[in-house]
């Protein structure tokens, strides 16, 4: 294993990496997956991203192109040092200044974050994914080279147009899940500054990766959404999917489009209707059945319910923010509810809480909570015993950890699931685990990122998911599964299955929370999970 | 001479609240932020701050009151700062020396008001002087005494932690200095009270003395003299010291878990918040990237309403 030695060091060594993990050297997983030897290694990153990009590590995640002029140098440094500076402006950073400024002054140096992060403990606790790593660069370049204070005070640091590029790279090396900030005693959130790092590089200086930005939170707010496909398109993909869903379950269902007055507008995840039709068709079904008056919009990003501005641009999140509600507004529906994904939940409930105002502040409420309702009313019945497998849920962070929807769930898969067969990962509910993909990894497969991923964000969420499953026999033909009821966290669980080959080998499983509700309904017919399809 | 001691401590003291003050007036102001809650939540009522649920575990959370729980909020803050529990869970290596350190300046906090208190009492009622001074006599030696031991132990263990491996590099000569005067100080204190003033009848009168404005001398000469007057000024001088740093985190603290952490009020439409909302709306942005181009007259409402087709 390579790593820094010292904080100095990110201004050292130019042009080398600055850490390297060998996956022989990292924790073994369980069983059936305990042999390290036989895992895959990290694929090298290519000669030409290496020659062409800013290397930090083992991969490449924004794509920063070297500077090719002492001019571009100089930009990149001033730029950063520009932007960290409008951070603590009341004006250009009211958004954040209070947790962003607690977090620049009072963090104490414990380390007691370094052993809550799942990335740096899988690492074989590298120092340069330590959440203090990265955070205390950032700091001493603000109290050295903005507030021209002492080191001797706040600590040195040099700075080059290399260290500026490999923080903002380093900034994505974080799924800001705040698992960190959860254990800090004095209440600093160092994950906090990982975003607020990416925010000077794509506010200020213009540099996000391609996935979030330019075909992501851009594209949504040109096409409608990030996956690309336009109201027309996604209307013919709905249509598509209510048949595909009629035919799985012997219910017949048509989804309604912009119905005004409706009581709810559900927005999606745009991600599952491409990836994941059945999710769609399970909510369609179990609303209908229900008997609630609901619609999708098909107005400009209002089908998809992805705001990739929560994790790197105030600006962008509050432009898809605000386009969600106008679309919400336009129908005059009485509350947007969001489907199973968390970092919507997170963006449009909670963070957009402050920023939506008026007959743009329409009530916002989680899927589970209208799930449940539906559960609690009797209206839908349910046969658990068609879900006659072993579950696990995971907790997705936006959801958990940052809004506090715990229970909800876990009272649904009860009432869905014979008893015994659902177990909790260790730990669960608010103290859980990112599933690896936070903060946009799962849609960044950029060089060789994925691998990256798998061997140190991915992993721990794939250990907890093993050894919850440790008591049942680990092969294909027990199938096992993991819900997780949202589509980021699908989509990296998803990954990860299928970069160890889990569901050969152990019959591992994943989806939802309301494909099992459909499972289970007793109007529909059995088999609604399609253990063939993984 | 004799008043020196006195004018120090006055000039530390006050120091210590305006710094106090300045910071309560500093992270009080801040404008309102985005809402970046941490579950638990304490104040969370109906069983739910138990194990991290939410009012958004509501069906319909807007039509329902809020269960907020004043009581659920003091469980989880009484023991976080008496006992530092975060840390204890979290971290027990530094914990077994940020402990007796914190729980020590407890301690001579304590201590120290209650000397300023027996002071105040004994000059307004004379007839319970002899009362106040035999409880600190008794007292405050047992209670000054462990404070002052309690910590300096741990500021020498947390001295000694920052120099381990894993903390050196995060490091600055400035925690190091500041852990050192407290070793300093409270090494004094401790000299002073195990040599000279046993039952802390010098200090508890100074205390009285300043508490009540009589500047007198303070008894002894020599060593008996230096030493009590050394210990008061370097505790007035490290009070005064302290919110100055990032020491400060003891205000820091309440803002971070009572603004931020815990900060899960929603704003309802047509609420007190809205208005806030409106007006950093209208504030001005200077980012200047392609996408955003703030100019300074661009407002965060225009940023986020603008038609951006790329």
């Amino acid at each position: 294993m390579k790593e820094p030695r010292s904080l100095k060091d990110i201004a050292k060594t130019p042009g080398q990496p600055l850490a390297h993990i060998e996956s022989i050297e990292q924790i073994p997983l369980p069983p059936p997956f305990d042999r390290i030897d036989e895992e895959p290694p990290i694929r090298p990153l290519s000669d030409a991203a290496r020659e062409k990009y800013v290397v930090l590590d083992d991969t490449v995640a924004v794509s920063i192109q070297k500077p090719a002029s002492k001019e571009e140098e100089d930009r990149l440094v001033q730029g950063f040092l520009s932007g960290l500076e409008k951070l603590m402006r009341r004006e250009d950073n009211w958004t954040f200044l209070a947790p962003f400024e607690m977090s620049m002054e009072h963090c104490a140096h414990c380390q007691t974050c370094s052993e809550a992060c799942h990335i740096y403990e899988e690492s074989g606790h590298n120092e340069l994914y330590r959440p203090l790593y990265r955070s205390e660069i950032v700091r001493r370049i603000y109290f050295k080279y903005i507030k021209k204070a002492s080191p001797a005070v706040h600590g040195d640091i040099d700075l080059n147009w290399e260290v500026v590029a490999r923080l903002i790279e380093l900034s994505y090396r974080c799924n800001v899940c705040r698992r960190c900030a959860q254990t800090c005693p004095i209440g600093v959130d160092n994950a906090l500054l990982s975003r607020e790092i990416r925010k000077i590089a794509s506010q200020e200086m213009g540099i996000a990766p391609r996935e979030l930005h330019e075909d992501g939170s851009v594209l949504q707010l040109k096409a409608g959404s990030s996956t690309g496909m336009t109201p027309m398109v996604v209307k013919d993909n709905i249509e598509f999917i209510d048949e595909d869903t009629s035919e799985r379950t012997g219910i017949e269902i048509e989804t309604p489009w912009d119905i005004e007055g409706a009581d709810i507008l559900l927005i999606h995840n745009a991600g599952e209707i491409m990836a994941w039709p059945e999710n769609p068709g399970a909510f369609a079904t179990i609303f209908e059945a229900a008997g609630l008056s609901w619609t999708l919009s098909s107005e400009i990003a209002a089908y998809d319910a992805i705001n990739y501005g929560v994790w790197y641009d105030d600006v962008q999140f509050a432009r898809v923010a605000v386009k969600h509600a106008q679309a919400a507004k336009k129908l005059g529906v009485k509350r947007i509810v969001l489907g199973e994904c968390g970092h919507a939940h997170k963006a449009l409930t909670v963070i957009a809480d402050k920023i939506l105002t008026g007959d743009l502040n329409i009530p916002r409420e989680s899927s589970m909570t209208v799930l449940l309702d539906i559960v609690r009313s009797g209206k839908v019945k349910f046969d658990p015993s068609r879900n006659d497998f072993p579950v696990t849920l995971h907790d997705p962070c936006n959801m958990v950890r940052l809004m506090g929807i715990v229970a909800p769930q876990r009272e649904i898969l009860k009432a869905i699931l014979p008893p015994g067969r659902f177990r909790e990962m260790a730990p669960h509910g608010v103290e859980n685990y990112c599933c690896g993909g936070g903060s946009g990894f799962a849609i960044m497969s950029g060089h060789n990122f994925a691998d990256w991923r798998h061997h140190l964000t991915g992993r721990r969420k794939f250990r907890q998911i093993l050894e919850a499953f440790q008591d049942e026999p680990m092969d294909r033909e027990h199938p096992k599964y993991v819900c997780a009821p949202c589509s980021n966290c699908k989509g990296q669980i998803r990954d990860i299955l299928a970069y160890y080959d889990a569901f050969e080998k152990a019959g591992i499983y994943y989806g939802g929370l309301v494909e099992l509700m459909v499972n289970a309904m007793v109007d529909s017919q059995p088999g609604f999970i399609d253990w063939e399809w993984h | 001479m004799a008043v020196l001691p006195y004018i120090v401590t006055y000039a530390c003291l006050a120091v210590f609240v305006v710094a106090v003050i300045a910071r309560v007036i500093k992270w009080s102001t801040l404008p309102m932020h985005l809402r970046w809650e941490l579950y638990p939540v304490a104040h969370e009522g109906g069983g739910r701050a138990a194990y991290g649920g939410s009012y958004l575990e509501e069906s319909k959370w807007w039509t329902k009151p809020r269960q907020v729980s004043l009581l659920g909020e003091l469980k989880v803050m009484i023991p976080e700062i008496a006992l530092l529990v975060a840390l204890r869970e979290h971290n027990r290596k530094l914990w077994t020396r940020s402990f007796p350190f914190h729980f020590g300046l407890y301690l001579v906090g304590a201590s120290t008001a209650w000397m300023i208190l027996a002071g105040v009492l004994a000059a307004v009622f004379p007839g319970i002087a002899p009362g106040l001074a035999l409880v600190t006599r008794i007292a405050i030696p047992i209670v000054g005494g462990l404070g002052l031991v309690l910590g300096l132990v741990g500021a020498i263990g947390l001295f000694l932690r920052r120099r381990s491996r894993e903390l050196r590099d995060y490091t600055a000569p400035a925690d190091l200095f500041n852990l050192v005067f407290f070793v300093i100080a409270f090494g004094c204190a401790l000299a002073t009270f195990a040599l000279i003033d046993r039952d802390f009848a010098i200090v508890s009168g100074f205390v009285a003395n300043l508490s009540t404005f009589r500047l007198v001398a303070l008894p002894g000469q020599g060593m008996a003299l230096l030493l009590p007057v050394l210990s008061v000024i370097l505790l007035a001088v490290l009070a005064a010291y302290i919110p100055l740093t990032h020491m400060s985190h003891f205000i820091g603290k309440y803002f971070a878990y009572h603004s931020i952490r815990w900060l899960d009020k929603p704003n309802l439409q047509g609420g007190d918040e809205e208005r806030v909302i409106n007006e950093l709306l209208q504030q001005p942005i200077t980012w200047a990237a392609p996408h955003i181009q703030g100019d300074g007259k661009k407002t965060w409402l225009d940023a986020a309403t603008e038609e951006k087709k790329s």
